[in-house]
């Protein structure tokens, strides 16, 4: 394999390493007023991105096209191109509404988006990998800029405490993985995707079976699963907002991406070893994230449980172990990011006439009657996060429980949307506060352009208009989910 | 490619609600109303177009526009009716919240409008999914009428509202994913003929039932309905009690008796139960209600009851009477919580000792408030009667035990109507306040006199209205025939002894003659 063509698979990570290094000198030599501008063109160089993954999504999907850059370090197949673009947009679409936060508590500098720039390259690689060292690689990228991001605020006691305990424990969950990669290696010999899944097809023996355990173990700490998910409302509710809407939306992709990958590519052969420990974090985070968020005050805790719960969902499509789960895996992370940028939205919007954010129930009562625009907004994005039709969130649950249901899982599919109900509880306490109680706080009046556009895009996509994205959504995620089933 | 009536049907309030908005209040009044108006012209166009005999479903349309499920529609007569109910009482919810809605009056029309797509949406869903996305989508434009334009304890009453119905309506998705794994198509009509394993046909019954019996609502799971009801306003109350508990009847009729006939049959007895009690007890908890409102509410479950029974008697009486009463008690019922609203509007309470004497200083109040009184006792001569009796004529094939009980409900029924009849209406006037109210306003006159139209016409000329269901309700008969029950008092004839009684056998006969 050529070099040329390597490069080429790889370009959006290349392109946008590169870039990250040369933003990086010059933030270095402009200082901390250039942070507005490196925002800018961070966000185009994402955009960028996301359409060049685009465009290879569409070669990979085709067939035959070769997808495999590195010697199979790397694949840019239609899975990895797929998530890429959902990945970017979501990045890109967090810094649009990032600086004016920070124009407000101070501390904006450019390394932001430049730690944003290779969190993203991290992410990329992470739903390419095919080669557990790369995907290491990717993992730490992006977890290393992730810690520093969550302590970006340094003056705040909380953001510190946030970073601090984000780095400590996913330093354990990071190590927990590479157990994991040791014993997979020591056993079969390999760390490429398709050695591994031909060594396990062989033989798979107990000590193998640990290092599977142990990779998905970390894996589900990086996805934030029940029980693996103790450190998420701390550090969604410690971190700038910004940061939390981030890490909320794609990371997440990323992370599921790369669960999805591990599970059904090397792992595939062994579906019954791994199952049941899917099921039981599917069905867990799905309780604990709706019970744990029914009594909390704070919206980004609360928000922190919220994804809690929807990992649940995303876990059940990969429950199911079908290319049919797995796409209603992806099309449920892409209306959950659609979702959770919106809802993190609206919150940078909610503030008081001196421009404080305000991130508690108490703050957002009767909004409905101040800012009826948003609380409209915000009522769609609960409504669709509770998975209430017509909003497109329910599109997201039909899909996998769908999954589940053709995979003869009818029993954990049941259980699992009984369980939902619970998440429903929440979700309508946004709407009571915001529509049914009294006014109790001023709010600003207006919000800023760019936050008013990214809110209208991701209520677009999950209002009722969303369902005409159904059809091809379906494909694009059905071609994806072929990118195992090819290689199996 | 005929014209897309319903596909307008359901753009008309759609585009009313997103209009009202952004409108200010006298506006958003008007446009919601010209909205459900124009709808009821449609209505009456479907009507009038509807070919009775003609074939089972008319004005289909089908468009491809969605993954897994299809944008279908469709309707067969029992559909048509329910719809005809709908758009009927919309413009009269309107009217009724012209004067009570003073706060947030375009969020309020745009809820109801919303409201109004929606119920139309279920009737004429012809796709399993499409079905169930109306059914459910129904709770959110509910949530917010109860919860922002109710009472004191709204609060309650809505959470309660949503969280039940909605723990109801997830098990039936699971049901419905199953269904279509194993049927391969989510064409409603297609599925309609599809033979399902009897044992499967159990645990989808069991899913099916948990929504509808939630929907109608059944004892034990009846207690969202007070608490929504009181706590709604008027109109609210009127759609609730009108059209949103005929989903849990429709959806028996459309979904549970003809896709699982076997386990209705096997169930029909936890139906008869749970109807029996819910006749008997509800009636008596109405009995000792102070607030009309609630009074009402518990009314409405014992009529429920009688729905029930009448279509788990597996036969065209049963199931025509079912029909019957679901139309009748959508429209007394919604007149009863109308004449509430009147006296409400003028003293904001709903106690019932608060008033007394009506019929001295609200004469014609008192007409309108007795007609649908009688009616909803089921008088000869109203809607309720008609329904009730076929209904029960129908069930009395079966089991001449439920007959008796559920016809000593109809007995109490009396008895709570009368009762709080006699307490608002007649006696002296016991409160100042109450004997000054005016008497019924043109507008509250517009409301209540197509009502009570549409009741008498029910009641003595009831063939308009079941000609249209006539063939569905015998193709619906003829396929839950295999698996009807029989009848609990049936006097079998046996075959006849081959001599008489006082025979005595031939050799004792030869002997004795010697």
């Amino acid at each position: 394999m050529s070099y040329a063509s390597s490069l080429y698979l790889t370009g959006a990570e290349v392109g946008l390493s590169l870039f990250g290094l040369v933003l990086l000198l010059v933030s270095a030599w402009s200082g901390p007023r250039s942070g507005r501008l490196l925002t800018v063109v961070t966000v185009a160089a994402l955009v960028a991105a996301a359409v060049f993954s685009a465009h290879l999504f569409g070669r990979a999907s085709g067939g035959d096209a070769v997808v495999r850059a590195f010697g199979d370090l790397y694949r840019a197949d239609a899975f990895g191109s797929f998530a890429k673009v959902l990945i970017y947009l979501a990045t890109a679409a967090v810094l649009v509404v990032t600086p004016r936060f920070f124009a407000q508590v101070g501390g904006y500098r450019g390394e932001y988006p430049v730690l944003m720039l290779f969190n993203a390259v991290g992410m990329g690689m992470m739903v390419s990998a095919s080669d557990l060292m790369t995907l290491y690689i990717g993992l730490e990228m992006s977890s290393l800029s992730s810690y520093i991001l969550a302590s970006f605020l340094r003056q705040d006691d909380r953001s510190a405490e946030a970073g601090l305990k984000y780095f400590v424990l996913g330093a354990l969950a990071s190590g927990i993985i590479l157990y994991g990669v040791s014993l997979v290696y020591g056993f079969t010999g390999t760390t490429n995707y398709e050695g591994i899944r031909a060594a396990f097809d062989t033989n798979f023996s107990t000590g193998a079976l640990f290092g599977v355990v142990f990779v998905l173990a970390g894996l589900a700490f990086k996805v934030s699963a029940v029980p693996f998910h103790m450190w998420t409302p701390d550090v969604y509710e410690g971190a700038p907002t910004p940061v939390t809407a981030f890490f909320a939306s794609a990371p997440k992709v990323a992370a599921m991406g790369m669960l999805l990958r591990m599970a059904m590519d090397p792992f595939a052969g062994e579906v019954d070893s791994w199952r049941q420990i899917v099921i039981f974090a599917a069905l867990a985070s799905i309780v604990v994230g709706a019970l744990g968020a029914i009594s909390q005050q704070n919206l980004k805790r609360l928000l922190a449980y919220s994804s809690i719960n929807n990992v649940g969902f995303i876990l059940i499509g990969l429950a199911a172990a079908t290319p049919a789960g797995v796409a209603g895996a992806l099309t449920y992370l892409t209306i959950y990011v659609a979702m959770v940028v919106g809802s993190f939205t609206a919150l940078l919007m909610l503030r008081d006439p001196t421009g404080n954010n305000l991130e508690t129930f108490a703050d957002i009562s009767g909004l409905s009657t101040r800012r009826p625009a948003l609380a409209w907004s915000l009522l769609a994005v609960m409504f669709s996060l509770a998975g209430i039709p017509p909003l497109f969130g329910f599109w997201g649950k039909f899909v996998v429980f769908q999954a589940a249901v053709q995979a003869d899982l009818v029993a954990l599919a049941a259980i699992g949307i009984a369980a939902s109900v619970i998440g429903a509880f929440y979700y309508l306490k946004f709407i009571k506060v915001m529509f049914f109680d009294e006014p109790m706080r001023e709010v600003e009046a207006s919000s800023p352009m760019g936050h008013w556009a990214v809110l209208a895009i991701c209520v677009a996509i999950i209002s009722p208009l969303g369902y005409l994205l159904t059809i091809p959504l379906g494909e694009w995620t059905a071609q994806a989910a072929a990118s195992f089933v090819a290689a199996m | 490619m005929e014209f897309p009536i319903l596909s307008l049907m359901l753009a008309i309030p759609l585009a009313g609600a997103i209009a009202c908005l952004f409108l200010g209040a006298q506006a958003a009044r008007m446009t919601a109303l010209l909205a459900t108006l124009v709808n009821l012209a449609l209505g009456i166009l479907l009507w009038v177009n509807f070919e009775i005999g003609g074939p089972q479903w008319q004005f289909v349309e089908r468009a491809e526009i969605f993954a897994v499920f299809s944008y279908a529609l469709g309707i067969d007569g029992i559909a048509l009716m329910l719809i005809m109910l709908s758009v009927f009482l919309m413009p009269i919810c309107i009217l009724a919240s012209w004067d009570a809605i003073t706060k947030r009056v375009g969020e309020y029309m745009s809820a109801f409008l919303l409201m109004e797509v929606l119920m139309i949406g279920v009737f004429a869903a012809q796709d399993l999914y499409l079905f169930y996305i109306f059914f459910e989508a129904g709770l959110i434009p509910m949530y917010l009428i109860i919860g922002v334009w109710g009472g004191d304890n709204r609060i309650y009453a809505s959470y309660k509202f949503f969280l039940y119905t909605l723990l109801g309506s997830v098990l039936m998705l699971i049901a419905m994913m199953w269904m279509v794994n194993q049927a391969g198509t989510t064409d409603i009509p297609t599925l309609l003929n599809y033979d399902f394993d009897p044992s499967a046909q159990t645990w989808l019954w069991l899913a099916f039932f948990a929504s509808f019996a939630v929907k109608m609502p059944m004892w034990p799971v009846h207690t969202w309905l007070p608490d929504a009801h009181v706590q709604a306003p008027t109109a609210g109350s009127v759609i609730l009690a009108g059209v949103l508990l005929k989903l849990g009847g429709y959806g028996f009729i459309r979904f549970s008796l003809p896709m699982f006939p076997e386990a209705s049959e096997q169930f029909a007895w936890l139906v008869y139960i749970l109807s029996m009690v819910a006749v008997i007890y509800t009636s008596l908890v109405a009995l000792v209600q102070n607030d009309m409102k609630k009074l009402i509410a518990y009314s409405s479950v014992a009529h429920m009851a009688i729905v029930t029974v009448g279509l788990f008697a597996f036969n065209v009486q049963g199931i025509e009477g079912a029909m019957m009463v679901m139309l009748g008690h959508g429209l007394v019922s919604g007149a009863l919580f109308l004449c509430v609203g009147v006296i409400y509007d003028r003293l904001h309470t709903r106690e019932i000792a608060r008033y007394g004497g009506l019929s001295i200083n609200m004469p014609k109040y008192a007409l309108f408030f007795l007609l649908f009184t009688m009616a909803s006792i089921g008088l000869p001569g109203t809607s309720n009667f008609i329904g009730e009796f076929l209904a029960l004529a129908g069930i009395y094939k079966v089991s001449t035990l439920v007959t008796l009980v559920c016809t000593t409900g109809i007995i109490l029924g009396a008895a709570y109507m009368l009762y709080l009849y006699r307490r608002v209406a007649f006696g002296e006037q016991k409160n100042a306040d109450a004997a000054a109210m005016p008497d019924l306003n043109a507008r509250e006159w517009a409301m209540l006199a197509p009502i009570a139209a549409a009741v008498l016409w029910m009641g003595v000329y009831p063939e308009s209205f079941l000609a249209p269901m006539r063939q569905d309700i015998a193709a619906l008969e003829a396929r839950i025939a295999r698996a009807a029950p029989d009848f609990d008092a049936d006097n079998v004839i046996g075959t006849p002894r081959e001599h008489n009684a006082n025979y005595v056998a031939a050799a004792h006969g030869e002997e004795g003659a010697h």
